[in-house]
């Protein structure tokens, strides 16, 4: 199996750009650069990537849209906003391969006849600022960057990984984000045409560019080719970041990547992208990662953050740490999201607390049906399915809670 | 007033924006540095060295939980409390650092050595729990008297 995004991490010098050199890195901007921008976007289009910031947006359809866009100058926009929990998939390229993020920045910038790029970098990752400042100094000695590249740092927001909330926080305002249309790609930063990329999308375009979108789509799931980082955390033997082909089952991504359930307990739960897709229960663990898959599953392959739950894990009481999250998180902006996450949340403690109340389950339902598809940005939609999937799959669980304090459960 | 290091390292981080006011957040981070946190002093020198009113930089400075509008201790404890963490040791932890340093979240210790604050995921879920002290996080923290030696090391 080829490893293109994190194959070179037993190295411990990989983040050292001779030996990303050594490995080839760097041919494929070379290559790029002996192109016409418009054939970049063409062999990107080809290559069929998609976003892996979560969306699962075909990049070279958002490439182009921003390229046939008159106005100049143009902006590319690095999205290292690592932030939807249980994901860390990211950093492990910011901090031990950065240099494929930036040869992928600098192919971006070209096939764009973009005026410069961005990073914007959650203020969270100290270790990964830097490794990649000094990644961008070594490029620019080695002179493979034409175009000025700046590391933007956030400061801990979760909702400036939304694109037009990072917009808004890179021009120096609150991340909350806009209306959209009109879309970054015709009117983002400054009102520029701006493409916003995720670090794992632009971290795949050297692969793309150096051995050619035919090779690319050999890798993975026809509808969504290439490698997928999984990162795998909770009860499992080995958590960590895995390497895989899109289209790897949950099962084999659970049971022989990160070793099994820890403790050989059973299987309860799992959310497959991070805190924001809804969660599946364990009759659904042979469902193939990739953004088409998982949504016919009744999820979202999300950032392909793998949150597992072992037998005697209380859900209730994940589901309340969930929306408590989302209350935190929701930027106050629409009143859907930044009332109704409160309002889920505060249902789901009494309930976790023992003093949950004859239908509350509807209320939660009626609460949640109100923000879905009400609010500015998805932030209150994740919020909203999150709460209905986990009563969806764990119905009688939430029954069984209310007017009990789950310690005193026999589940436990 | 701002001082001359604090006044040199704004302008340099301004050096890479097209404008003043887009090097807010780095500016306020760069003050905070220097002085724990940002006093109404600092943010009204501040907005006018960056061409803002107070107001307008407080509405940045408020919405950012990394950018501290109130006093907090030399050093501050983000502690995880990410699902993922949650899952594997979270309350264990908390309730052990709530206890070792005799505060709750959101409190400084008495002699003004700790602030604990919640973090929404520190993106390091691996080695749950977590905790970031400053910049250097700290993992796979359980059992949470692990934490113990780390703290000894922060004066």
């Amino acid at each position: 199996m080829i490893k293109y995004l994190l194959g070179n991490i037993d190295n411990p010098n990989a983040a050292e750009i001779e030996e990303y050199e050594k490995a080839g890195g760097y041919r494929a901007l070379t290559k790029a650069l002996s192109m016409e921008p418009e054939d970049v976007i063409g062999e990107v289009r080809k290559s069929g990537l998609r976003g892996r910031g979560g969306a699962g947006f075909p990049t070279g359809m958002k490439w182009m849209f921003a390229a046939n866009d008159p106005k100049f100058p143009k902006y590319v926009i690095c999205n290292a906003d690592e932030g939807e929990p249980g994901t860390f998939k990211d950093r492990h390229i910011l901090e031990k391969n950065p240099h494929v993020l930036i040869e992928g920045m600098a192919i971006a910038v070209h096939a764009l006849k973009a005026e410069r790029g961005y990073i914007y970098l959650r203020g969270e990752y100290p270790e990964a600022e830097k490794s990649l400042q000094k990644a961008i100094n070594d490029a620019y000695r080695k002179g493979y960057l034409g175009f000025p590249l700046h590391i933007h740092r956030g400061a801990g927001a979760y909702i400036c990984g939304e694109e037009t909330a990072l917009i808004e926080s890179l021009e120096g305002k609150r991340g909350q984000p806009r209306l959209k249309p009109p879309f970054p790609v015709n009117a983002g930063f400054f009102g520029g045409p701006t493409v916003i990329n995720n670090v794992e999308t632009l971290a795949n375009l050297p692969f793309i560019m150096a051995s050619g979108a035919d090779s690319y789509l050999k890798i993975g799931s026809p509808e969504c080719p290439g490698n997928k980082l999984f990162p795998v955390s909770g009860h499992v033997e080995r958590p960590g970041v895995f390497e895989l082909p899109m289209g790897t089952t949950l099962r084999e991504i659970i049971y022989e990547h990160a070793g099994g359930i820890k403790n050989g307990r059973a299987l309860k739960a799992v959310i497959p992208g991070g805190i924001s897709a809804p969660v599946l229960p364990p009759d659904k663990i042979d469902c193939p990662m990739d953004f088409v898959s998982v949504q016919k599953y009744g999820s979202m392959l999300g950032s392909g953050a793998v949150m597992v739950f072992a037998e005697g894990t209380c859900l209730v009481k994940v589901a309340w740490r969930a929306l408590k999250f989302f209350e935190h998180e929701s930027c106050g902006k629409c009143t859907p999201c930044r009332e109704g996450t409160g309002w889920l949340r505060s249902i789901l403690e009494r309930i976790e607390n023992g003093q949950g109340r004859e239908g509350d389950i509807e209320l939660m339902e009626d609460v949640a049906g109100n923000i879905a598809g009400n609010t500015f940005c998805p932030l209150g939609d994740g919020a909203a399915s999150v709460a209905l999937n986990f009563i969806r799959h764990f119905r009688s669980e939430f029954e069984d809670h209310i007017g009990t304090d789950c310690r005193k459960m026999a589940v436990l | 007033m701002l001082s001359g290091a604090e006044l040199n390292e704004i302008e340099k981080e301004l050096r890479a924006y097209s404008d003043r006011k887009m090097g807010c957040i780095g500016a306020l981070k760069i003050v905070q540095r220097h002085r724990g946190w940002i006093t109404d002093e600092a943010l009204r020198d501040l907005a006018g060295y960056l061409e803002m009113t107070p107001d307008e930089l407080d509405s940045v400075a408020t919405f950012y939980p990394l950018v501290f509008r109130r006093q907090v201790g030399r050093h501050v404890i983000l502690v995880c409390d990410s699902v993922s963490c949650y899952n594997v040791g979270y309350e264990e932890l908390l309730w052990h650092l709530m206890k070792r340093l005799a505060i709750g979240l959101g409190q400084t210790t008495a002699d003004g050595r700790f602030t604990l604050l919640p973090a929404a995921c520190l993106g390091v879920c691996e080695s749950a729990p977590a905790i970031m002290i400053d910049a250097d996080v700290h993992g796979g923290l359980e059992p949470p008297e692990k934490v113990d030696q780390i703290l000894n090391s922060y004066e």
